[in-house]
């Protein structure tokens, strides 16, 4: 793709799904750049949380479904992948935040520790970078044995991230991390994502249009077809798509015109 | 579904554009019609009221802030309310060529003017018609239209070469008509200037409709 110039982490070649006869999104040919923000935005049942959810295989748990196409992480076929090594290196942040009913350190030590890693100095070592890392250690470092549930929702949020961060993945799908939130919990997400994506690749659903437009570097738009099944519809810097869309239904859409 | 607060919102603004335009090529004439006919009071309001120029302009430009600041337009309603910033600009700037002109009259103040007017008030009246239409083809997003009004712009600079000519001829002739030829070439250069702010505006046009950033100057 012309635009998305650098390296790809991410890419989709006619990738195809259905939810039994149902196809939910069309053929999809998406490069996702490393080391950048990718928005992907759309309307409800567009088929972004679909999309994204490919990228660690979480799909494969709804029963039914089906794909076609090739997806690949670093050139590599993620569907031969080991999904648990996939599920490492392609780490996901919900909607709500979801600590799990643990301390602090035992949240985001929780994965380092599935991957059988023992040693306390090690792992110590690991809680306090991935906190540093999501910008949340200086909030909770003298009190790392508090539960995660009583964080405020943006800590929480936060924490998700970090747990997130502690198994080292290569790339961090969002689904609407932000949206609930209130204003200043959501500024330090996205402050955060534009220092992450140093050393992540990131790819972000958001039903916010600023939002798309403030963090990302490029936006994919998704829109349902009168049998509403998902299309892409535009790929593209997000600083072309939100000034210049190509496509008429983009600019509809961004404008705030729906039809 | 439209979003019918933000429509209505933009139309205000467009017709606000409209007046202003309006209201500047009316200055222009004015401008050289109170020079031909030696009205030097007519000068002194036009001066005056170039304020409410002003106050048009900055009216819009505030107008425009809101919206960007309540309403967050992006793609072709972004680059149209980036467009009318700018287009309030030329248009106020064209106001002032009016107002210079005014100036010059009273400049000249009791003297007969040197020859009788023939090629400023030709190149007012293309400065207008151009102006008129270029506002008309941003109101109407029609960018052919603005690519077509700058061959306009052409006849426009010959006339002003003519009259630079004629000028220089009376200034040789006689050096005492030094202060009153120039007054005439300052005239003359206020419309050709005019004539290029209002290729300003096409480009405005042109980007509004198609993003694209030309220069027709």
């Amino acid at each position: 793709m012309e635009e998305t110039t650098g390296a790809c982490r991410l890419r989709t070649i006619g990738y195809k799904l259905w939810y039994g006869d149902f196809c939910a999104l069309h053929e999809t040919t998406l490069d996702i750049p490393s080391n950048r923000i990718t928005a992907i935005i759309g309307p409800s049942g567009c088929g972004k949380s679909t999309f994204i959810r490919t990228f660690n295989r979480m799909n494969e748990l709804i029963p039914g479904v089906r794909v076609a196409g090739e997806v690949l992480l670093d050139g590599q076929d993620i569907f031969r992948l080991d999904v648990v090594e996939l599920r490492r290196l392609v780490g996901m942040v919900f909607q709500k935040p979801n600590p799990f009913p643990k301390t602090i350190f035992d949240n985001v030590a929780y994965g380092p520790r599935a991957h059988g890693l023992r040693d306390r100095n090690r792992l110590a070592e690991i809680v306090e970078k991935s906190l540093r890392s999501a910008a949340l250690w200086d909030e909770v470092k003298d009190d790392l044995s508090k539960s995660g549930l009583a964080l405020s929702g943006g800590q929480q949020q936060r924490l998700c991230i970090a747990r997130t961060l502690a198994v080292e993945p290569e790339v961090i799908l969002m689904d609407e991390p932000a949206s609930a939130l209130d204003p200043i919990a959501t500024l330090k997400i996205e402050e955060l994502l534009q220092t992450l994506k140093k050393d992540y690749t990131i790819v972000i659903v958001t039903h916010n249009m600023q939002q798309a437009a403030r963090v990302s570097d490029f936006t994919a738009f998704f829109m349902t077809d009168e049998n509403r099944s998902g299309h892409l519809i535009e790929y593209g810097p997000t600083s072309r798509v939100f000034t210049n869309p190509r496509e008429k239904t983009t600019e509809d859409y961004i404008s705030g015109r729906f039809s | 579904m439209a979003r019918e607060t933000y429509e209505n919102r933009i139309s205000e603004i467009l017709g606000s554009i409209l007046r202003l335009g309006k209201v500047v090529s009316e200055a222009l004439k004015q401008s050289v019609e109170q020079l031909s006919r030696r009205d030097l009071e007519g000068a002194a309001l036009l001066i005056e009221r170039d304020e409410e120029i002003n106050r048009m302009r900055f009216q819009i430009e505030e107008d425009c802030l809101t919206l960007i600041a309540t309403q967050q337009p992006v793609a072709t309603d972004l680059r149209k309310i980036a467009s009318v910033l700018e287009i309030a600009t030329e248009l106020e700037r064209i106001g002032d060529y009016a107002k210079g002109i005014a100036r010059l009259n009273i400049f000249i103040g009791q003297k007969p003017l040197l020859k009788p007017l023939v090629d400023i008030p030709r190149m007012c009246e293309r400065a207008r018609g151009m102006l008129e239409k270029a506002v008309e083809a941003f109101v109407r997003e029609d960018a052919a239209a603005a690519r077509a009004i700058p061959e306009q712009d052409q006849l426009i600079d010959e006339l002003y070469k003519v009259v630079q000519r004629d000028l220089i001829f009376f200034i040789l002739k006689d050096p005492g008509s030094i202060d009153p030829a120039m007054a005439l070439l300052w005239v003359a250069h206020n419309l050709e200037r005019s004539g290029d702010r209002v290729e300003n505006i096409c480009e405005r046009v042109i980007f509004t409709v198609t993003g694209e950033q030309v220069d027709l100057g």
